[in-house]
């Protein structure tokens, strides 16, 4: 486990070099099922056509969030998603091979084909996600509550868009684990919209990080969709929540990349040309190359390593069966 | 009950045109804000963005957004505010996204808006249209495609309308937004004729100009046949009328009747034509158990036990969430495939 620097000394080189790292396979394999999820849905778009079919919800412009918050984790600790979870999943370790089977619907997939990509499973690494919004926080304060009845200092992090944040189930979660003192992260990723609606138009207050007082919880907004400042937060959140002194609340300000769901034509979203200035990976790369954590060579090996990674993971999940329909109603029923 | 007959346009009104589920819907609520400046539109991404499944195209540049709200996540407070604005005597129309979502607001569905009007001794009405996306078909999964219309129609209180085309779903729409009793209105994504799903050529209809009202409580007869009826609703009145079509060619006669409205239901609609055909399939894209396909055959056996000439057959999800990966997906849905195969049988 990294300790964590005091916020005016830098952070590793080894650690810097690894939430690159993780963010640099996590944008890898959203293009890449990006790639894939329009490959065949050709002329035109339609959502149920092709290997991946359905809503596809990518993080790409979130990878701080996922590489920061999840340096500080073990497989032991609990992380819930929503519905745009790779990310997450990705930071924390969960299956890459039977996540991606999962995403194309195939037997050796997570849920044998049964949830698809809103609906990872992966209880090796205590990881979940719902595409009910705001639904996945209350099963994670559950997993708290067991990790502490079991006598560990494990945590769980549940994460939530912005747009969550005005959901009864947020706040009613907020409230119970700060009154029980659950070991339990709250992450915000505010990446401006929800869906079509900004977030001036859905939210009374600018920050989400101040409705934390309103539970009696340690609330922390960080700016500029920095990984280094999400990791600090996160150290100082996860490192509270294992000493049993109870949850945190974060708030990321951070990016949607793209649109809400893969055929969103984001004709509702201002300043769509300049996104890419703000893309949060090649500035972190630039970062680290002018402070000289990272050259080029090193910067080629890690987009290497990680294309390569996606790519098996692809491969295996295409050489994984389809489901057989005969059994299409197991499952229902320990 | 009544054979598909759209009222006819008055004399001189324009001819009937060419659209699909959606804007016919979008037309029949624009009408009514039109007429009646107590009826607004509230729910997520129903302004610019126009209804992620195109169920309020227009409506934000047309009538502003006093009247066309898009609302923060959070059902709970904008669905109880539907029903204390309608409480208010105004006429609001709700959207929940997906049926699908309804846990997270149910109480405000199914205790207030359903009951209040009950609890007050008949003195409170509450008119508001709930109209919600619905159905499965495009690997959308277990929380994004189910149909739940047995579950609002279990509950007292709702009237339930489900139109399966565009010159429904406008008639239903302003017949609902005038109604004086929450109306649930579940609209099929997959029949809305939406660019990016694939369609049925039965999403693109006639529709009469002006403001008609489809009677809530009314079945029509999609199509009228002597040998088995079909009885079902919404999407599966095209996948019904395909197979019926696709049957005819070997000399069976498919009578398929559209429900249209679960609540009330048009029980006498059910008897007539089964009383005719003697053999009946149930077709609900819904779960099997304890809902509407259950409901019809009980219409039926408590009017006549000898009224079916052979068992009756139901065609519903088998009781297992909808799967993601396409051929379980497909394996589950009521497929055409799966209803020639009951009719087939039905007809022994
Ligand atoms: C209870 C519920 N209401 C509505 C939706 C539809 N929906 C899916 S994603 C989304 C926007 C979520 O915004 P946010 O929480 O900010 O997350 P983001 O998509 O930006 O990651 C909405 C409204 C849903 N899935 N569940």
């Amino acid at each position: 486990m990294a300790t964590i620097a005091p916020q005016d000394e830098l952070l590793d080189a080894p650690l810097r070099v690894d939430l690159y790292r993780t963010m640099v396979l996590i944008r890898t394999y959203e293009e890449r099922i990006r790639q894939e999820y329009h490959a065949d849905k050709t002329p035109g778009f339609d959502i149920g056509k092709g290997k991946v079919p359905g809503e596809m919800h990518l993080a790409a412009g979130q990878e701080p969030v996922a590489a920061g918050a999840c340096a500080h984790l073990r497989p032991s600790d609990a992380v819930t998603a929503t519905h745009r979870p790779h990310h997450l999943a990705i930071a924390h370790g969960v299956d890459l091979d039977r996540m991606t089977a999962e995403i194309f619907g195939r037997d050796g997939g997570l849920g044998h084909g049964r949830g698809g990509h809103m609906h990872l499973f992966d209880p090796a690494v205590h990881f979940s996600c719902s595409g009910i919004i705001a639904e996945g926080l209350p099963p994670a304060l559950g997993q708290a509550f067991a990790f502490r009845r079991r006598g560990t200092d494990d945590v769980a992090v549940a994460v939530t868009g912005e747009g969550a944040a005005n959901q009864g189930a947020f706040h009613e979660s907020l409230n119970l684990a700060a009154l029980w003192r659950l070991p339990v992260v709250f992450v915000v990723e505010d990446n401006d919209w929800g869906i079509s609606v900004p977030r001036s138009a859905s939210t009374a207050v600018a920050d989400n990080a101040l409705r934390a007082a309103g539970y009696g919880m340690p609330g922390e907004r960080i700016e500029d969709n920095d990984v280094e400042g999400v990791y600090r937060a996160a150290g100082r959140a996860v490192a509270r929540a294992r000493a049993g002194d109870g949850p945190s609340l974060l708030e990321v300000h951070t990016l949607r990349l793209w649109g809400h769901f893969e055929g969103d034509p984001q004709s509702y979203r201002p300043g769509l040309a300049t996104l890419d200035e703000a893309d949060p990976i090649p500035r972190y790369r630039r970062r680290l190359l002018e402070e000289g954590v990272l050259d080029e060579g090193r910067v080629e090996a890690i987009a290497a390593e990680a294309a390569g990674r996606v790519g098996r993971a692809v491969e295996a999940a295409l050489a994984s069966p389809e489901p057989d329909p005969a059994t299409a109603t197991a499952y229902v029923f320990a | 009950m009544t054979l598909v007959d759209q009222p006819a346009p008055a004399a001189g009104a324009a001819p009937p045109r060419r659209l699909t589920m959606a804007k016919a819907m979008v037309e029949g609520i624009a009408e009514e804000m039109e007429r009646d400046p107590s009826v607004f539109y509230l729910g997520e991404d129903v302004g610019a963005y126009g209804g992620i499944f195109g169920s309020t195209t227009g409506l934000l540049e047309q009538f502003g957004p006093e009247r066309v709200l898009d609302t923060p996540i959070s059902e709970t407070a904008f669905m109880g505010l539907a029903t204390g604005a309608a409480v208010e005597g105004m006429r609001p129309v709700v959207e929940l996204m997906f049926a699908d979502f309804f846990g997270v607001c149910m109480d405000q569905i199914y205790n207030h808006m359903a009951k209040i009007h009950f609890e007050s001794g008949g003195h409170v009405k509450v008119p508001v249209v709930l109209t919600t996306a619905v159905g499965g078909g495009y690997s959308d999964a277990a929380q994004h495609s189910q149909c739940l219309w047995g579950t609002f129609a279990h509950l007292p209180g709702m009237k339930v309308v489900i139109p399966s085309n565009p010159a429904d779903a406008k008639g239903l729409m302003i017949a609902a937004i005038r109604d004086d009793n929450p109306v649930v209105y579940l609209f099929h994504k997959g029949a809305m004729g939406l660019a990016w799903m694939s369609k049925t050529k039965r999403a693109l209809g006639d529709v009469p100009a002006g403001a008609y009202e489809t009677p809530i409580g009314t079945a029509a007869v999609a199509r009228p046949g002597r040998d088995v009826t079909i009885a079902t609703v919404s999407l599966s009145v095209h996948h019904a009328l395909d197979v019926a079509d696709e049957l005819a060619a070997d000399g069976v006669d498919a009578e398929v009747l559209d429900l249209r409205s679960l609540v009330p239901l048009d029980r006498e609609a059910i008897l007539e034509s089964v009383g005719r055909t003697r053999r009946l399939v149930v077709v609900d894209e819904d779960y099997h158990s304890f809902g509407m396909s259950g409901e019809v055959v009980a219409t039926v056996a408590e009017h006549d036990l000898d009224l079916l000439a052979a068992p009756p057959v139901r065609v519903a999800v088998p009781d297992v969430p909808i799967p993601y990966s396409r051929g379980l997906e497909q394996a589950v849905l009521p497929t055409p495939e799966r209803i020639a195969d009951a009719v087939r049988r039905v007809l022994g």
